[in-house]
This record gives C-alpha cells, sequence and structure tokens, in this order.
C-alpha cells in the first residue's frame, strides 16, 4: 500500500492513526447551507407570489420596473453566498484530509433516521475521497453557475423561485454524493430528481415545458425502481445498506456470482435512468425545456453523473461482476456513438449540447465498465467544468438572441443556430471560451478532455486485452466505437461554434443591432470554467506520457488515481485476481502514447477540416429551410426513437389505461359494486312482501316457524 | 295424573292458537294469547310436581308479564277503537310496506 508520496503504509495500524487525525471542519454545514439559502429564497418567493397575485387582483401586473424589490435583489446574494461558503467550507475539508492523508472513510452519525427491527438506517455523512471530491465539483461549478444566473434570469418573473429550487436541488445533490448508505443516497437521488422535475417546468405555463418535466420525471421512476430492488437485494444479501460495513462484505462474495450481477444490473438501471443512457436517455433532450444555466447545472455538471458516481460508490459490486461491466460499457459506448449522431443534425444550439451530454455521459460509462471507475470520476470532473462552461455560453448566446429578437418583435427561435451565425464579433468573450471547451470535448491536447477521454479510451483497449478479460473481442469492438465517437464529438461541436459563432449574420438586419456581450456576471463564471477547462485535465497526466514527453515538470502523474485509490483499491484487487493485468498494447497500433497522438492528431484534424468545410457552406435561416430528406432526415428526427417508444410503450399504455378505466373499472368493478346494491334491494323488495299487515297471518307464520323450529330440534 | 294435567294444558294451547290464528276480533285474539299463557302455566305447575319448586317461580313471573301486557295490550286497543269504532283486525293495515 503506497500513499501519494510514496511513503509505505503499514496496513491496519497506520490507518487507524490517519483516520484519528483526520478533523474535519463543520461537513454538515456544507449540506445545510443550501437547505437555509432554500428556506429564505422560498420565503421570498412565496412573498413575491403574494405580492403579484395581488397585483393581479387588483386588476393589473406586477411592475418590477427599474427598482427591484427585495425578492428580487436578495436572491442575488443570498443564493450564490451560501454556495461560495460551502464551497469553502469544502475546500478546507479537502486540505485537511489531504493533508492527513485519509485512508479509511470518516463518518459521521447525526441521529438514527429509520429504526426497524434489524433495518436501521442512520442520518449520516460519509468524508472520503469520493465523496468530498463530488461536493467541490457540486458547489464549486454550481457556485459559478449560480452566478450567472444572477445575469441570466434578472427580468424573470419568478426570480425568487429559480433560486430556491436551485439551492434545493443543491441540498439533495449534496445528500447524494455525502450520504453513507444507500437509502440515504436515495434521498437525494429522488430529490434531486424532483428539482430536475419543478426546473425542467419552471415556466409551467407553457404545456410543452411541463410536459417535459412530467417526462423526466416518469423516465426516471424507471431507474429508480432498478434502485429500489437493488437495495432490497443488498439488504437480503448482508443486512445492512451503509457502505462501510456493506462493501466490506462484499469482498467476501463469490466472483461474477448471479446475485451480484442482478444487483449490479439493477443498480445501473437506477443509474441510467438518472445518467440518460440507453434506453432511458429520452427525458435529457426534453429538459432542455428548462432556463439554460439549469441545463448547465442539472442536466450537464451534477446530477446527470449521479448515475456514473453511483457506479463508482458500488465499485467493488461492479468489479465482482463481469456480465454487469460489460453491459455498463457497452450500454456506454452504445449510447456515446448514437447519441453523437444525433447531434451531428440538431439545429437547436441547446439540443445539441444535450446530445452531447447524453455521449459524454456514455464515455464516463465506458471508462467505469472497464474498471477504470478513477478514469471515469475524471471524465465525470473535466465534463464538469468544459459542459457547464458550453452551456453557459449557449445560455449567454440565448440571452442575446432573446433580447434582440424581442426588441424587434421578431418571433423566431432564439435557440435554432439557423437564425444566428457572426456572433462572434458582437460576444468575443463567450466566443473564445466556447473555444475553449469545444477542444476540451473534443480532447485537443492540452485541455482537459483530451486527459480523461483519451484515457477512458485506452482503458478500454488496454483491458480488453487483460489475460484472462471476458470477451476480449467485445471489448476491441468498444474501442472502435468509442474512437468513431470521439470523431464525431469533435464534428458536431465544430459544427455548432461555426452555425453560432463564424459566417455570415443570419439574424437579420434590424435585429444585428440589438447583440450584445453578456454582462460580466455572466462572462465572469465563463472565464473560471474557462480556466478549468484548460487546466483540470494535468491532475491525472498519465505515467506514459509523462515519461515520454519531458516538460511537464514536477507535476504529479495519475494524481486523482492515487487519490482515489482507497475508493477503488478493493475493486482493482478483484480485478488483477480474476482478470491479471491489464495490457500494456493496443490490439493493433502500438501502445498508450501512440494511440493518445492518434486520437488527438485525429480530433485536430476533423475540428481542422470541418471547420474549414463547414464555414464555406451556405446555412438558410430557420424560417426559408427546406426539409431534409434520406439519412439526414432520420438523424433529425432522432432515429424517429421518440415515435417508436410512443408506439411501443405510450401508446399501448394509454390504450391498457383506457381499456382499464372504461371497461375494468366503469364496467367490472362498477358493476360488481352497483350489482350488490341493487341485488340487496331486489331481495328486500320481494321479502318486504310478506309485510300484509295482516295480525293473523303474522301469527299463522308465526306458529308455522315455531312448528318447524320444534320440528327440528325433536327430530 | 300428569299426563291428564299435560293433555288439559296442551288442549288449552291449542284453543288459544287456534283463536289467534281465526279470529279477527282484537280483543278475541287478547284473550286467545292469555289462554295460551296460561296452558303453559299449568304445563310448569305439572312438571313442579316432578322437578321441584322452579316451575312455580316461573309461573309467577309469566303472570306478572301477561298482567304488564294485559295492561298495554288492553290500552292500544281501545286507543285503536277510539280512532276506527272497530277492534276488527282487518281493519289496521295502514303500517305496511
Amino acid at each position: 500500500m503506497y500513499n501519494a508520496l510514496g511513503v509505505s503504509v503499514q496496513g491496519g495500524q497506520a490507518t487507524v492513526e490517519t483516520a484519528s487525525q483526520f478533523q474535519p471542519f463543520f461537513p454538515g454545514l456544507i449540506i445545510l447551507l443550501p437547505l437555509i439559502g432554500f428556506l429564505i429564497n422560498g420565503a421570498l418567493a412565496l412573498r413575491h407570489a403574494q405580492a403579484s397575485a395581488s397585483a393581479v387582483r387588483l386588476g393589473g401586473e406586477l411592475d418590477l420596473g427599474d427598482h427591484l424589490p427585495p425578492t428580487h435583489t436578495l436572491p442575488s446574494y443570498v443564493a450564490p453566498g451560501v454556495m461560495l461558503v460551502a464551497f469553502l467550507i469544502a475546500s478546507v475539508n479537502f486540505a485537511r484530509m489531504f493533508s492527513v492523508e485519509l485512508h479509511d472513510p470518516h463518518v459521521i452519525e447525526y441521529w438514527t433516521w429509520i429504526a426497524t427491527g434489524a433495518f436501521t438506517v442512520k442520518a449520516a455523512i460519509q468524508l472520503d475521497q469520493l465523496s468530498i471530491l463530488m461536493t467541490m465539483i457540486v458547489t464549486g461549478v454550481g457556485f459559478l453557475i449560480h452566478v450567472f444566473s444572477v445575469g441570466y434570469m434578472r427580468d424573470d418573473a419568478g426570480y425568487p423561485r429559480y433560486f430556491s429550487y436551485l439551492n434545493l436541488f443543491i441540498f439533495f445533490m449534496l445528500v447524494l454524493v455525502m450520504g453513507a448508505s444507500y437509502p440515504l443516497m436515495f434521498v437525494g437521488w429522488e430529490g434531486v430528481g424532483l428539482c430536475s422535475y419543478l426546473l425542467i417546468g419552471f415556466w409551467f405555463s407553457d404545456r410543452e415545458k411541463s410536459d417535459a418535466g412530467k417526462k423526466a420525471f416518469i423516465v426516471n421512476r424507471i431507474g429508480d425502481f432498478g434502485f429500489l430492488i437493488a437495495m432490497f437485494l443488498l439488504f437480503g444479501m448482508f443486512g445492512t445498506l451503509d457502505f462501510v460495513p456493506l462493501f466490506s462484505q462484499a469482498a467476501n462474495l463469490e466472483y461474477g456470482s448471479g446475485l451480484v450481477t442482478a444487483v449490479t444490473l439493477f443498480l445501473f438501471l437506477g443509474a441510467a435512468g438518472k445518467s440518460a443512457q440507453i434506453p432511458l436517455y429520452v427525458w435529457l433532450p426534453d429538459a432542455m425545456a428548462g432556463p439554460t444555466p439549469v441545463s448547465a447545472l442539472i442536466h450537464a455538471a451534477t446530477m446527470v453523473t449521479a448515475g456514473v458516481y453511483l457506479v463508482v460508490r458500488s465499485s467493488v459490486l461492479y468489479a465482482l461482476s463481469p456480465i454487469a461491466s460489460a453491459t455498463v460499457a457497452g450500454v456506454g459506448v452504445l449510447t456515446a456513438l448514437f447519441a453523437a449522431t444525433i447531434a451531428l443534425k440538431q439545429n437547436d444550439i441547446k439540443k445539441v449540447l444535450a446530445y452531447s451530454t447524453v455521449s459524454q455521459l456514455g464515455y464516463m460509462f465506458v471508462g467505469v465498465g472497464v474498471g477504470a471507475y478513477a478514469t471515469g470520476i475524471f471524465h465525470l470532473m473535466t465534463h464538469a467544468f468544459f459542459k457547464a462552461l458550453l452551456f453557459l455560453g449557449a445560455g449567454a448566446v440565448i440571452h442575446s438572441m432573446h433580447h434582440s429578437l424581442h426588441r424587434t418583435n421578431n418571433h423566431q427561435d432564439p435557440q435554432d443556430m439557423r437564425n444566428m451565425g457572426g456572433l462572434r464579433a458582437f460576444m468575443p468573450i463567450t466566443w473564445g471560451t466556447m473555444w475553449v471547451a469545444t477542444f476540451a470535448i473534443s480532447g485537443i491536447w492540452p485541455f482537459a478532455g483530451f486527459f480523461s477521454k483519451d484515457e477512458i479510451i485506452w482503458q478500454t483497449a488496454a483491458f480488453g486485452g487483460a489475460a484472462k478479460a471476458p470477451y476480449p473481442m467485445l471489448y476491441q469492438v468498444y474501442w472502435v466505437i468509442a474512437l468513431v465517437a470521439a470523431i464525431l464529438t469533435a464534428f458536431y461541436m465544430t459544427r455548432m461554434m461555426v452555425m453560432t459563432f463564424h459566417g455570415a449574420s443570419r439574424t437579420g438586419v434590424e435585429e444585428v443591432k440589438h447583440l450584445h456581450e453578456s454582462p460580466p456576471v455572466m462572462w465572469i463564471p465563463l472565464i473560471a470554467l474557462a480556466f478549468f477547462s484548460v487546466v483540470a485535465g494535468w491532475i491525472n497526466v498519465p505515467e506514459a506520457l509523462r515519461e515520454t514527453f519531458i516538460g511537464l515538470g514536477p507535476l504529479t502523474s495519475e494524481w486523482l488515481h492515487h487519490w482515489l485509490e482507497p475508493i477503488t483499491e478493493q475493486a482493482h484487487h478483484i480485478q488483477e485476481l480474476n482478470l491479471g493485468e491489464v495490457a500494456e498494447q493496443a490490439p493493433f497500433g502500438g501502445g498508450e502514447v501512440t494511440w493518445a497522438l492518434v486520437s488527438t492528431t485525429l480530433a485536430l484534424v476533423t475540428v481542422l477540416a470541418s471547420f474549414q468545410f463547414l464555414r464555406r457552406r451556405n446555412v438558410k435561416v430557420a424560417a426559408e429551410d427546406t426539409e431534409l430528406s434520406g439519412f439526414s432526415k432520420v438523424l433529425y428526427n432522432k432515429w424517429y426513437v421518440d415515435e417508436i417508444y410512443d408506439r411501443l410503450i405510450v401508446q399501448p399504455l394509454i390504450k391498457s389505461s383506457r381499456f382499464c378505466w372504461k371497461v375494468i373499472d366503469a364496467r367490472v368493478i362498477d358493476g360488481v359494486v352497483n350489482g350488490v346494491g341493487w341485488t340487496a334491494r331486489a331481495l328486500g323488495f320481494v321479502v318486504s312482501m310478506f309485510q300484509t299487515g295482516t295480525v293473523n297471518m303474522y301469527a299463522f307464520v308465526l306458529t308455522i316457524g315455531a312448528l318447524i323450529i320444534l320440528g327440528v330440534s325433536v327430530f | 295424573m300428569i299426563t291428564e294435567a299435560l293433555v288439559l294444558s296442551a288442549m288449552i294451547f291449542v284453543l288459544g292458537t287456534f283463536g289467534v290464528l281465526v279470529r279477527r276480533n282484537a280483543i278475541i285474539m287478547f284473550l286467545c294469547i292469555e289462554l295460551q299463557l296460561n296452558a303453559v302455566n299449568l304445563a310448569f305447575i305439572a312438571f313442579s310436581r316432578l322437578m321441584g319448586i322452579d316451575g312455580q317461580v316461573f309461573v309467577f313471573f309469566v303472570m306478572t308479564v301477561a298482567a304488564a301486557e294485559a295492561a298495554v295490550g288492553l290500552a292500544i286497543i281501545i286507543s285503536v277503537f277510539r280512532h276506527y269504532k272497530t277492534v276488527n283486525v282487518d281493519n289496521f293495515k295502514l303500517l305496511r310496506w
């Protein structure tokens, strides 16, 4: 066992020592602060709702004017403020953890949440290398997006409501990543789903947008069902759902046993729902109906990566099941390719980014599916930076477009890239930062995405070449698909950039005059994210690259791998024991360095070539554009997956529900209930005929009855 | 001895029952019910010779209840008579379904 400094540490004794040395710095406050922010902003939102309701009652509308009421000024400080403090506290904890080289997870129990017989769940948070890293990403990127939102949502009537939801989301996201057991994680899991629903349908008066929210919620329920089943199975197997005891017991399980495979596959169903993987990815593109910063925060940087976090958290279980791991990688690589093909033909700037997110999430699952858990988290982190940047940049573009179209009473879609073009001249900062993100996502050295994505692709090849690798051929196929999808990524991102920022302006003569760069409150977060999009990759430079190229200086290679070792070492141990060492060479064409060069060159060539090609292309504005034909049309219509789902699942479901309603409920069930009543009334009517009012008849019947009873009792 | 008493009791009882079933006059029917009760009383007395004092005690109860019943029953019949000017039960068919 080696720590980051390369000093050998003696097993148990040393870890006990380090665990006692780690002094957490108000970790509960990290979770609590966004909740406080939610309560304050929520109260302001309610106050604002009352004010506008009474304004409507008086026959007008609440006019915000130039002097914004406190309900619209306070959230600007409260919401990003709590995020900043939470981030700083998380950083202090990170620094302390870093300096004492914590090994065992540090669990802090607050109170007993559920206590029923053998099943107890404690409200406890777990501080370890993974959770603190996720906390830093969530609060750090979250803070920048909160700041951006202050500018983006400034004129929106629902301003305080927006920030209360956003804070609530962060609260649940932190519960998800810091919770010390599966049930607690599930609380966060459901909570972020709720906030996602609320924020997608933020402009709920628009039917389409509220429908998109419902779609996200319902599709996620399918995944949650898998998560729940997996929790039941785990409880049945181990009698506990707390991470620490569960994973220490899990190591004793038989390799590749059916039960572990079932658990991990069910968990992956949950992950596929939350992280928008085939077949449950359909909600994410529709989720773009929400405000753009929401897309950046929830549907790119944080919530959708929860599935990856779940798999890494359960890495011991996944390492035990080669079938489940192959499924995870397979679904991931298919999603990466499939979503990338759809992104090629989308005209809505946010739709391109949405499919790009689905595709990149696919890459993360490839990483964790081939046992490179730290690499998956690495890509999660770099992706959080550059994708948040892309979304915020798109938000700035939409903001500017919306203003110019609004001022000129033009009813064109402000998100349609066919109406943009040449925006570079008006928004130079947005243009520059978005190009940085494009280079990063395309995997071009030295931007962050290069290190993370290339490592995933390399690990796929290396895993397939392991001595006792299960299905080696399959992993070679995965590897090739991942390479193809990487080239597609470079292409569609360049296409988006060219259509938006380059070429001639298609916005309209009058409209162009109103285009403008965003205010500083919006472009400063862009600069910050662009900085991280450049440097974040350097924390995890592969050993092989560092050895080959001199000049990387004193930087530690594979720092993130070493940092996450306490989390992943058990899984890696299982993997090494059963599969042997991973390969040093790809199936063909050399080792890691060669392929890193090849893939970055391919990406760069694709970007340059498609830039040259697309720049000359004549794009028609949306209103005059002709309908596509052939394969382009299939891609434009997203392979008709929504239509297929509609035919195969939604319509039969609606029909069977209608059947249940009209026939089973209205006829059968109501029929039985009404029938019972009717029968009782009919019988009563018949019997009531005996009440003739004739006293003698009564007496006669009484006598007959008495005689019968007498007869029965005697004989 | 007991046989005779029981036969007499049974005869009186059947007579009473018959009267209740066939007559229409409320007073007569009422008297027939008294006849039934007294037939039962006779049977109780007869059996008490064999089985101890319990039967005789029971007879007292029956008589008490019969007295109460007579008071209530006759009161009802009188008020019905005041209303209808008749005590023929065939006329009292108002309370039906």
